[in-house]
């Protein structure tokens, strides 16, 4: 492990380092973008995978927090930019060195307003373009007169605009049009069965083939980041369960450990065990609704009710414990909101029981048959470098071979007392995407049966911390925390000034990431494929448009 | 052979009219009447097969399917019929209205006009021609110039991509269902509709003709799927892919057209197997049993005919609710690499068999 501290110091003399969890350098615009390819390409530092860049606003400046990590040595890193022009805020863009920037860095233009440097396509991410002002700046005007809800039609945009730096320093802004006027673009969306919600992706095709895909998000964004900001931190977790609503519990695990870790409080062993059990029931459910869709998008209607048949039983089990089916509210700071119920161990005990079995079904169905196989296989390939590169995490990812896992490489909670495997493809296909949710199934049973023992084994009684303040007010500062949410890392980040309301709260979410390798993967396949691509993508909406 | 003739009842009939008044006039009434009782037919057929497949896709799926209206559900179609027949006809802009209109009319009639030729029971046939067979192949060619006006005057990407589908899926197709009917017709050696139910008498066509039946009869229940643009080559609608194909833009009735001789054409395909390679209405014999023979014989020739058409869209809706579904380029190479070589050379097998005199 080199000493980041030296070697970045050396390569950036103007530098400033703050230590914390993760060490976080400061660094002035201009320095940024000679920095940032240092970080990608030296040998010693290795920065692979772009987690997250986080728009803030500190004020007197604005800038974005890009957090690092080396997929070689795990090693982590948070990069300060700021720049102190508010009225006209420029920092390089770095989408050419991690591609997952091209999305992220778009997000951050719209809330902020945040022009970078070189990104090839500067458009607003979620907002329409007719939107007056960037939302997430702490000076945002929210007045209903300057943007009243606007009854009609968004203009279809195919001028899109990228910003050139010059030889002689000067940034010049390049029009250009996303299609041509004979092209023939086809919308999947925003109203459409396959899109599994409200997404859209304008797509080109030439007979029945794809030749290039534009995906056009933001059609249920609702601004939660902006919503939190106003919220006390216990109101904010409600939510988690609102983004990826497939990885309800794991997203408020991910926020409850972030404030947990902040505050400093201990979570007593018998919540953790619970908290694990239904992270776990969670993605069992998610995956199996992924089969479900999967199937369904590719014609096989009955396989999706077999997936379904076996998800209720796992949302009866919720039901019966956390109130709810899908909202499920459960986690709070410092525990879980109430105990079990009596009969969850024998309800998780029958289902683990009853998937073996079911899996074959599942199997004999869908995973055996002939047009599925050919439908799938070598369909939609995407290497592992891509991957890393293109920010993917979760099955989609470990379907290259890329081993991600959080609960493995940085194990929270009781992960690292519990056996199991991380699950690895490498074709990179869509089959081997299935095949992953598949076999995680099984480790998910296998994680479960084992989590059902530790809970009757448990003896302390506690399932929340005692001692959680009434009023949450964090110390000054910041935190990021990651979990493994059924559809990849799902990251919280938190800056507080120490108010009772966060300062600045971002959602890292893995399926942001995952629509920026629809155009990669789908591009110059059959229609019928993009639909088992982003199928096998299995991204959800409502966690990309926050 | 004692199954009841129903051709004793038409005749008796057809008598009484020309008692009474001149023969045209017997002749007009009589169309009038067979046109007013296929109308009938044809659409209690369509309601009832919605409600088998409704039915059977639940119980594939472990559920219940309708249960609501009426008992079992039965009458679960006939509702939705009565919303479809109240349905506004949405007008919309940018349309080949002519066109448009016309789609739907062009989709039906082809339908029926195959389905009248079916041989019902014995002695129910209502036209008889030399060329029963002919006629019915080319009759059902008529519905895809339905799809592919409705995909192309709907003026939408959606329905275009599913109307150039539909077109490029029926054709080939097409050729392999008639490959297949020729195997059969070279077996029988009559393209008679009721001529070819006779040469049954003695035992099915799939059980005379050996191999090359056998070969014929697996070939035409998937060429047959795929002409019904049924799963899984159900591409033209791909629910999927295409939201609803080349009907997305349809609504009330017009909508009502396709989806009712959707599910007639099942029927036609299946009225078709039962014809050719299961007997049309012959009753089920064993030679040499003479008692299970004689009560075969008191079940109605309708009741083996429908019967049986009722057996071979089970197998089709089976095959439906069980695959996913295939891919264009797929699709495509199914028919003209596979199915296709082996239809001619099957046809080339039953020349040989009939030569040589090689079946039973």
């Amino acid at each position: 492990m080199v000493d980041l501290k030296e070697k970045i110091g050396k390569l950036c003399p103007s530098a400033t380092f703050e230590d914390g969890e993760v060490l976080r350098v400061s660094v002035a615009a201009g320095e940024w973008r000679a920095l940032a390819e240092q970080l990608k390409n030296d040998a010693d530092l290795n920065f692979d995978y772009l987690v997250a860049v986080i728009g803030v606003d500190w004020k007197e400046s604005l800038g974005c927090i890009y957090e690092l990590t080396s997929t070689a040595t795990r090693a982590m890193l948070e990069v300060k930019v700021t720049t102190a022009d508010r009225e006209n805020p420029m920092l390089h863009s770095v989408s050419d060195l991690w591609k997952v920037a091209l999305l992220q860095e778009r997000e951050v233009f719209d809330f902020y307003g945040i022009v970078f440097i070189g990104h090839p396509d500067m458009r607003r991410l979620f907002l329409r373009n007719d939107w007056v002002g960037y939302p997430l700046r702490k000076d945002y005007d929210a007045n209903p007169e300057i943007n009243p809800i606007r009854l009609n039609l968004e203009e279809n945009e195919d001028d899109s605009v990228t910003y050139v730096e010059n030889e002689n320093g000067e940034v010049e802004k390049k029009e250009y049009k996303l299609f041509e006027a004979d092209d023939y673009v086809v919308n999947f969306g925003p109203q459409h069965p396959s899109t599994h919600g409200v997404m859209r992706l304008r797509t080109l095709i030439d007979g029945e083939t794809v030749k290039r895909v534009v995906p056009v998000p933001g059609y249920i964004h609702r601004g939660i980041e902006k919503l939190c900001e106003s919220h006390s931190y216990p109101q904010t977790l409600m939510y988690t369960d609102r983004l990826d609503y497939m990885s309800a519990h794991q997203n408020r695990h991910c926020l409850c450990l972030c404030i947990e870790k902040a505050l400093g409080i201990e979570v007593p062993r018998r919540a953790q065990i619970i908290r694990v059990m239904m992270d776990e029931l969670m993605r069992l459910s998610s995956h199996l609704l992924s089969y479900g869709c999967m199937t369904m998008d590719m014609g096989a209607t009955t396989a999706f009710f077999y997936g379904f048949r076996e998800r209720e039983q796992i949302l009866d089990i919720f039901d019966k414990t956390c109130g709810a089916r899908m909202s499920l509210h459960y986690n709070v700071i410092g525990g879980v909101v109430a105990d079990v119920h009596p009969d969850f161990i024998k309800d998780v005990r029958e289902l683990c029981a009853i998937m073996p079995e079911r899996l074959k079904e599942y199997h004999k169905l869908f995973t055996g048959n002939v047009i599925a196989q050919t439908r799938t296989k070598g369909v939609g390939v995407m290497t592992k470098a891509e991957a890393i590169n293109y920010g993917i995490t979760g099955p989609s990812a470990r379907a290259t071979g890329y081993s991600c896992d959080v609960r493995k490489h940085s194990p929270y909670s009781i992960y690292s007392e519990l056996k199991f495997d991380e699950v690895l493809e490498s074709a990179g296909d869509s089959f081997a995407r299935y095949m992953v949710r598949m076999r995680e199934i099984e480790q998910c049973v296998s994680l479960l049966e084992q989590l059902c023992d530790m809970l009757e084994r448990e003896e302390g009684n506690e399932y929340c911390a005692p001692k959680v303040p009434k009023l949450i007010k964090l110390p000054v500062g910041h935190w990021f925390q990651q979990v493994e949410a059924s559809r990849g890392a799902f990251g919280v980040y938190i800056e507080s000034d120490g108010g009772k309301n966060p300062y600045r709260m971002h959602f890292n979410s893995p399926c942001l990431n995952l629509i920026g390798v629809v155009d990669l993967t789908c591009s110059n396949y059959k229609i019928a494929d993009l639909i088992t691509i982003t199928a096998s993508l299995d991204y959800v909406i409502p966690d990309i448009d926050r | 052979m004692n199954i009841f003739d129903f051709g004793v009842l038409t005749n008796w009939f057809d008598n009484l009219l020309e008692s009474v008044m001149p023969s045209w006039a017997a002749t007009v009434v009589e169309c009038v009447i067979i046109g007013v009782l296929l109308l009938a037919v044809y659409s209690v057929l369509a309601l009832f097969y919605i409600f088998y497949e409704r039915k059977l896709c639940a119980w594939f799926q472990c559920r219940l399917g309708p249960m609501r209206v009426g008992p079992w559900g039965v009458l679960q179609s006939f509702a939705d019929m009565f919303k479809i027949l109240i349905k506004e006809l949405i007008r919309l802009e940018n349309i080949d209205r002519f066109l448009f209109a016309l789609a739907p009319y062009l989709v039906i009639v082809a339908s029926m006009l195959s389905f009248a030729v079916l041989p019902w029971g014995k002695g129910l046939q209502i036209i008889d021609f030399n060329i029963g067979v002919f006629f019915m192949i080319a009759a059902s060619s008529i519905g895809v110039l339905g799809i592919l006006l409705a995909g192309w005057s709907s003026n939408n990407k959606y329905t275009l991509i599913g109307a150039m589908r539909s077109g490029a899926q029926m054709i080939s197709y097409e050729l392999s269902v008639g490959l297949s009917i020729m195997t059969m017709v070279v077996f029988a050696g009559t393209m008679s509709i009721t001529g070819l139910v006779e040469a049954q008498a003695d035992g099915w066509f799939i059980f005379k003709g050996h191999l090359p039946a056998v070969i014929a009869f697996i070939i035409y229940l998937i060429a047959a799927t795929g002409e019904t643009n049924r799963g899984p080559f159900d591409l033209p609608e791909a629910e999927h892919e295409l939201t609803a194909g080349y009907h997305t833009e349809y609504s009330g009735i017009h909508f009502g057209f396709f989806y009712l001789a959707e599910y007639l054409n099942l029927f036609i395909v299946s009225g078709i197997a039962s014809l050719m390679f299961l007997g049309g209405w012959m009753p089920f014999h064993v030679p040499g049993w003479e008692g299970f023979n004689a009560i075969m014989d008191y079940i109605p020739s309708v009741v083996w005919f429908i019967g049986k058409a009722f057996f071979v869209s089970f197998i089709i809706i089976w095959f439906k609710w069980s695959f996913p579904r295939v891919r264009i380029d797929q699709l495509l190479a199914l028919e003209w690499k596979y199915l296709m070589p082996i239809g001619l050379f099957n046809l080339v097998l039953m020349t040989l068999v009939v030569v040589y005199g090689l079946h039973f």
